[in-house]
């Protein structure tokens, strides 16, 4: 029983959200609003689940001394940090008002330093592409030319550089053409490949075909 | 010597790009900025809208993804603002309101608000975070009263103003969904769109944008705006300027020295090659 009853809840749930996709009518316009309140309240307890499971492995890899445990305590510090003003100190619902202390903390300590973090990306994506970017083949050369075109398009100095080419090869022409045909091409075609591959993976959950996630053989 | 130069440092190509983002903000160049017919979709169709028309924004994104999409957020709240359009706020990620705020200072900071700055229930409402990804979309397209019980300030959206006769999205005349990946304006054009009909433009970040291009030649999205240089062109066609076409100057010494590195490097492989 400790595998059939989540089948047929799963089943059950599958079967209803595809049947009101195309018949949006009583009863499945009530069950689907019935059933997306109760995800959306798992969601919300999912929240919750994962600060406390972040908590609880930080403070195992404190006990245990495990690899990197320094940067545990960094963690539950942060997360003390942020949660403590927000909770207690920030004028409880309108936590997120300006000027209180949670605003403060967003404002100064977490805004700064999550986009530092992105930021960086520039210089190590300038890096790679110096030492990555090399015509060595066919396609790689392809991709470098691409490459050219759509960062040179991306901004206005390319226009700037190709203004003496007739109307419609100037760069920010060019790169659009690369996005909207080529890419936009492969890009279909990862699409429709991923979504045919959700389409078999719901089908074989919803029929208990893949029973992998319930663990066991 | 272009073997050297093949070994470079890592550190010396950091200080040339550190130079490229900095040096060009202490700089006053015009430059010209051409406008994408993705974005142009976008200012045609805000353009098209009465005064009095809802436009639901939906802030899917955090402070890394900022720079990019918080100009976007500027223009168009400024357009909506000006041309009397009402705006309802949203967050499927928990940062969004709060960048939401983030960009409602900026405006009512902005001297052409100064006489007439948008007021809460009355211009815009902002219905905060609910967690939940895609549902959310899902149960906005049944009940926008169900699916947020309450404003971001704690107050009963049945009891705002501005939610009288908005109850699904067949009462907004337009969707933009500012997104920085997942949730984000995949799911919106799944849900909001594809399901419910509604009218969707977006705004992503550069590394996002070639993913959803495909949904605006199937006529799925009503326009999209893509990293900096989109928030630049919105800037440009709303008639606001700000950091989008500010820092599109340090994009494009950035993107120029990463070119010269890429065909420096280029060169040296195939001398050294040769020899």
């Amino acid at each position: 029983m400790r595998r059939e009853i989540p089948l047929i809840i799963t089943a059950i749930v599958g079967f209803t959200y595809i049947i009101q996709f195309f018949v949006p009518h009583w009863p499945f316009n009530i069950l689907e609003g019935l059933l997306t309140s109760w995800m959306l309240i798992i969601f919300a307890f999912a929240i919750w689940l994962g600060a406390l499971n972040l908590l609880k492995v930080s403070l195992d890899k404190i006990s245990k001394r495990s690899r990197d445990w320094p940067y545990a305590i960094i963690t539950i510090a942060g997360f003390l940090m942020i949660a403590i003003p927000g909770f207690l100190f920030s004028g409880g619902r309108r936590f997120q008002d300006p000027g209180t202390a949670f605003d403060y903390i967003y404002q100064n300590v977490y805004s700064p330093l999550s986009s530092t973090m992105f930021a960086m990306l520039a210089f190590y994506v300038a890096s790679a592409s110096y030492r990555a970017f090399r015509a060595r083949t066919k396609e790689a050369t392809l991709l470098l030319l691409a490459a050219f075109f759509v960062m040179l398009g991306r901004v206005p100095i390319g226009d700037v550089l190709s203004s003496f080419l007739p109307e419609g090869y100037r760069m920010s022409q060019m790169a659009d053409w690369i996005m909207n045909y080529p890419q936009t091409a492969g890009q279909r075609a990862i699409m429709i490949g991923i979504a045919l591959g959700i389409v078999s993976t719901s089908l074989r959950l919803i029929l208990g075909i893949e029973r992998s996630h319930l663990g066991g053989e | 010597m272009f073997d050297k130069l093949l070994k470079i440092d890592r550190r010396i190509i950091f200080i040339f790009v550190a130079l490229a983002l900095i040096v060009p903000m202490f700089l006053t160049i015009t430059q010209h900025i051409s406008v994408s017919p993705e974005v142009q979709i976008i200012y045609d169709t805000l353009k098209g809208l009465q005064p009095g028309s809802k436009v639901l924004m939906a802030f899917d994104y955090d402070p890394p993804s900022a720079p990019e999409l918080q100009p976007m957020a500027v223009a168009i709240l400024k357009y909506c603002f000006k041309n009397n359009l009402k705006v309802y706020i949203i967050g499927l990620w928990p940062q969004g309101p709060m960048q939401a705020n983030m960009a409602i200072d900026n405006v009512i900071s902005d001297p052409t608000f100064k006489d007439n700055p948008p007021i809460y229930d009355k211009d815009y409402v902002n219905l905060g975070f609910m967690s939940g990804n895609e549902l959310v979309i899902q149960g906005m397209g049944s009940s926008f009263l169900h699916t947020f019980p309450r404003d971001y300030l704690g107050k009963p959206t049945h009891q705002l103003e501005m939610m009288k006769g908005v109850n699904n999205f067949s009462n907004i005349d337009f969707i933009v969904n500012l997104s920085a990946g997942y949730p984000g304006t995949v799911e919106w054009v799944l849900f909001a769109v594809d399901r419910f009909h509604a009218k969707l433009a977006a705004g992503n970040t550069a590394v996002q944008a070639p993913q959803v291009y495909p949904y605006v030649h199937a006529g799925q999205l009503s326009g999209l705006a893509g990293g900096l240089k989109g928030a630049a062109e919105l800037e440009k066609l709303v008639g606001f300027y700000g950091k989008g076409t500010k820092f599109m100057l340090s994009q494009s010494f950035a993107h120029m020295i990463v070119i010269v590195f890429i065909i420096v490097g280029n060169a040296a492989y195939f001398i050294t090659r040769k020899k």
